[in-house]
């Protein structure tokens, strides 16, 4: 029997939500439980209608595709369609909450309030889009250079639905109100220890398809997606420690307080950066890169330098989030040292990743997707550097506090997470739904150049709003008094806001050109189209300039 | 080279791979983190610091239930143009007793380390319905809503026991007398002698100007009300106390 178990546990679920609901002793809880209930009662009843009596082993696998490749790609299938479906999502959130930045009265209170929305869009995007770009890639990859079927059989499908579950609960909460406060840790304490059974899940799935692998050699980027899922675990264990007011309470309070809390949070804050946003992200390049360029890794030895020189350092550059606060002065100087040491193994990353292009330039002309990875790295590598020069203290203490931080993480997250994702995707679906190619290169090159231009508008008019509010906090008349007041400072970037909003909505044009893209590829469509390139199919350059003379 | 070689039996073995990496993430938080747990001067030597009043804590929830702290920092750095504008920068001291902090990270409105006192019970209570009709430019959102919102008063001595649990010194007392003075706070006419005795320098009055409910607006302004004014920062000896 298939399903069966699984239909029951959720049922027992659902009636433990139920429960929940019935025993909470605070509203905000109630609400939440009710909310679980709904999920996990229509979860029983999609999952119940699925089950078959059909021996196991049996093929029916979901999407009707057989997997002829021998390796568990069903729960990747899925992965790829939540990642551009939780993308779009995140993007339409990032847009609502730039227009209400500009016209305040598109916040409706309580729910859709800047506030809870903001928490809402940077997990959608970090925790849902990347989140699910990570595991479904990272599963990818793991079965293919190890040569390894996924461990644990239907344990892969946990970690997806349970990271689903994790992602509409946290979002939920966000909405109603249920917050620690902690910058993406936002999640109460129920939510954690749900994502901390995930992850575990995550972990054993991960190492157990590597222990059973049949190639002797680790490939590289599983030491990324290894080193990122260790240390998300630790981060994510520490940073929310914390007491709640009662097991049927939706509020706790964290186990730190005032300035080792501040530390720890940004210990966590910027490691999500570092080993969510990064060192699993360079675990996507070092598979997906030299796939698409159909070159071998530039530098064996490179690798392995700034692999270990980029997990060691990133722990340490937290501090930089603090500068000239009330935490101790060695500690933002650590912090500010390490920070700046970061940008070499950063761009360690970005070289091995562009240099595995060469003899391999000429595709660019042809071939979108790989346009879509070099892009992303010249992104990573813009950011990798901006970030390092905005920790040093001077420039800090004119950048904090500003929309230049703002514009900062988007041109890591816009160019580097977002690109990279996209061209994995673009490299995913043909291959997982057996296609021939892409429904349209044409298309892809679209999602290109609308997702570039938002991008650069939206980096550009942030560095602008950003150094604008900076320089007037800190502007003095001959008087010697300031000559802002902060409200001036709000109103005097008002054209910049409206700007931003305008290049996230190119950015969320091009992920919509995508979504479409990637339906009809999946439908099995291929559009007639005059190759990318302008010229007949196959015609590299040797031969037209054989053919001229 | 021989560390290359040597590198090949971590590419080998995922048990020592995943030893090593969790070695090389520990190190940075061990050296970072811990001792400011334990190095002294980690945190000034300050008088006036109390902690919160039920009321005030009750409303620090509704700030951080509503995001607040994703606009409004409340860290003053040490610059002229920013003790001018906002007062005496921060201490560290001044967040001791804050499960979690609320330093923020962006300013799209301004600090509000210091914000107790500056304004009016009516302003802030005006501000927090409708913004644009005290401030015409500002962006902030409306929280018309708090005014009907009522304080969960009840179970209030619950979120005393959690704060003592993780190191807040609420004393028994305190706890014991939660709900009682979470509504007196905000009743001028109840008997406010032990409240006052139990929380030094608390503002009693009626903060949302309606008498005849306790709600999470009253909640919210005593605890702006209350920020920043507690430490005396003129016996504050600057010289004592770099870090």
């Amino acid at each position: 029997m298939r399903n069966g178990t699984e239909a029951i546990v959720l049922a027992a679920a659902t009636f433990m939500a139920f429960m929940a609901a019935a025993a909470a002793s605070d509203d905000l809880f109630r609400a939440h439980a009710w909310v679980l209930f709904f999920v996990l009662g229509i979860a029983t009843l999609v999952l119940m209608r699925r089950v078959e009596f059909a021996p196991v082993g049996a093929k029916t696998s979901i999407f009707n595709r057989e997997d002829t490749s021998g390796y568990m790609d069903d729960v990747i299938r899925f992965g790829a369609v939540a990642t551009v479906f939780w993308g779009v999502v995140g993007f339409l959130v990032g847009v609502v909450i730039a227009a209400q930045l500009a016209w305040p009265w598109l916040n409706i209170e309580p729910y859709f309030n800047f506030g809870r929305l903001r928490p809402l869009h940077t997990s959608a995007v970090i925790f849902a889009f990347g989140g699910n770009a990570l595991i479904c890639t990272s599963f990818y990859v793991v079965q293919r250079t190890c040569r390894a079927r996924l461990f644990g059989g239907n344990l892969a499908w946990f970690v997806f639905w349970g990271y689903q579950l994790f992602i509409v609960m946290a979002a939920t909460g966000y909405l109603l109100g249920v917050t620690q406060s902690k910058e993406y840790a936002e999640p109460e304490w129920y939510v954690d220890l749900w994502l901390t059974i995930v992850w575990v899940a995550y972990l054993i799935v991960f190492l157990g398809t590597i222990v059973r692998r049949k190639e002797p050699h680790i490939y590289v980027a599983n030491w990324f997606f290894l080193s990122f899922i260790i240390t998300v675990a630790m981060l994510h264990l520490v940073n929310n420690a914390a007491v709640p007011v009662s097991l049927t309470g939706a509020k706790s309070y964290s186990a730190f307080a005032g300035v080792q809390d501040a530390l720890t949070q940004w210990w966590y804050g910027h490691n999500a950066v570092g080993f969510f946003l990064t060192a699993g992200f360079l675990g996507m390049m070092y598979y997906f890169v030299p796939k698409q360029a159909e070159r071998p890794i530039f530098s064996y030895r490179l690798s392995i330098i700034h692999f270990w020189a980029l997990i060691f350092l990133y722990i340490w550059a937290g501090p930089h989030h603090l500068h000239y606060t009330a935490l101790p002065d060695w500690a933002q100087t650590l912090g500010m040292v390490f920070s700046i040491m970061l940008w070499m193994p950063s761009w360690g990353g970005m070289i091995n990743g562009l240099m595995t292009l060469q003899g391999a330039w000429d595709k660019l002309r042809t071939d979108p997707v790989l346009r879509m990875f070099v892009i992303s790295l010249a992104f990573y590598g813009m950011s990798t550097f901006e970030g390092p020069m905005m920790s040093i203290k001077s420039v800090n203490s004119l950048s904090h506090y500003t929309d230049w931080t703002i514009g900062h993480v988007h041109s890591g997250a816009l160019g580097w997470n977002g690109m990279i994702t996209f061209g994995c995707i673009y490299f995913l679906v043909p291959k997982l739904w057996n296609r021939e190619r892409l429904y349209s290169l044409r298309l892809v090159n679209w999602h290109l150049w609308l997702a570039t231009i938002g991008i650069v508008i939206y980096a550009a008019v942030m560095w602008v709003a950003g150094i604008t509010q900076g320089l007037m906090w800190r502007e003095y008349d001959d008087q010697g008094f300031l000559v802002n007041s902060f409200i001036e400072t709000v109103s005097a970037i008002h054209p910049e806001y409206v700007m931003r909003m305008i290049g996230g909505l190119i950015y969320l044009a091009g992920a919509l050109v995508m979504s479409y893209n990637i339906w009809r590829t999946i439908r099995g469509d291929l559009r007639n189209e005059v190759p990318m390139g302008g010229h007949a199919a196959g015609a590299a350059p040797a031969t037209r300039v054989a053919a001229a003379q | 080279m021989a560390l290359f070689d040597h590198h090949k039996k971590l590419e080998r073995n995922v048990s020592l791979l995943f030893v090593f990496s969790l070695v090389a993430v520990l190190i940075g938080g061990i050296v970072e983190i811990v001792p400011l747990f334990y190095v002294k001067n980690t945190i000034e030597k300050v008088q006036g610091m109390r902690p919160y009043t039920p009321l005030e804590l009750a409303g620090r929830n509704v700030y951080i239930r509503e995001g607040c702290y994703v606009c409004h920092s409340q860290m003053i750095r040490p610059f002229r143009d920013e003790v001018e504008r906002y007062g005496h920068y921060s201490l560290a001291a001044e967040s001791m007793y804050d499960h979690p902090f609320q330093w923020g990270s962006k300013r799209t409105g301004p600090d509000l380390a210091r914000v107790g006192g500056r304004y009016s019970d009516e302003w802030h209570v005006q501000h927090l319905i409708h913004p644009q009709s005290v401030v015409p430019e500002s962006i902030m959102p409306t929280y018309a809503f708090l005014m009907d919102a009522e304080v969960d008063a009840e179970n209030f001595a619950g979120h005393l026991k959690a704060n003592r649990a993780v190191g807040v010194p609420y004393s028994d007392a305190m706890i014991e007398n939660a709900t009682a003075d979470l509504q007196a706070q905000a009743n001028p006419d109840a008997d406010t002698n032990g409240l006052e005795e139990r929380y030094a320098k608390i503002s009693i009055r009626d903060f949302d100007g309606n008498p005849n409910r306790l709600s999470e607006m009253d909640a919210l302004v005593a605890y702006l009300q209350m920020l920043g004014t507690l430490v005396d920062l003129k016996a504050y000896k600057q010289d004592e106390n770099f870090r």
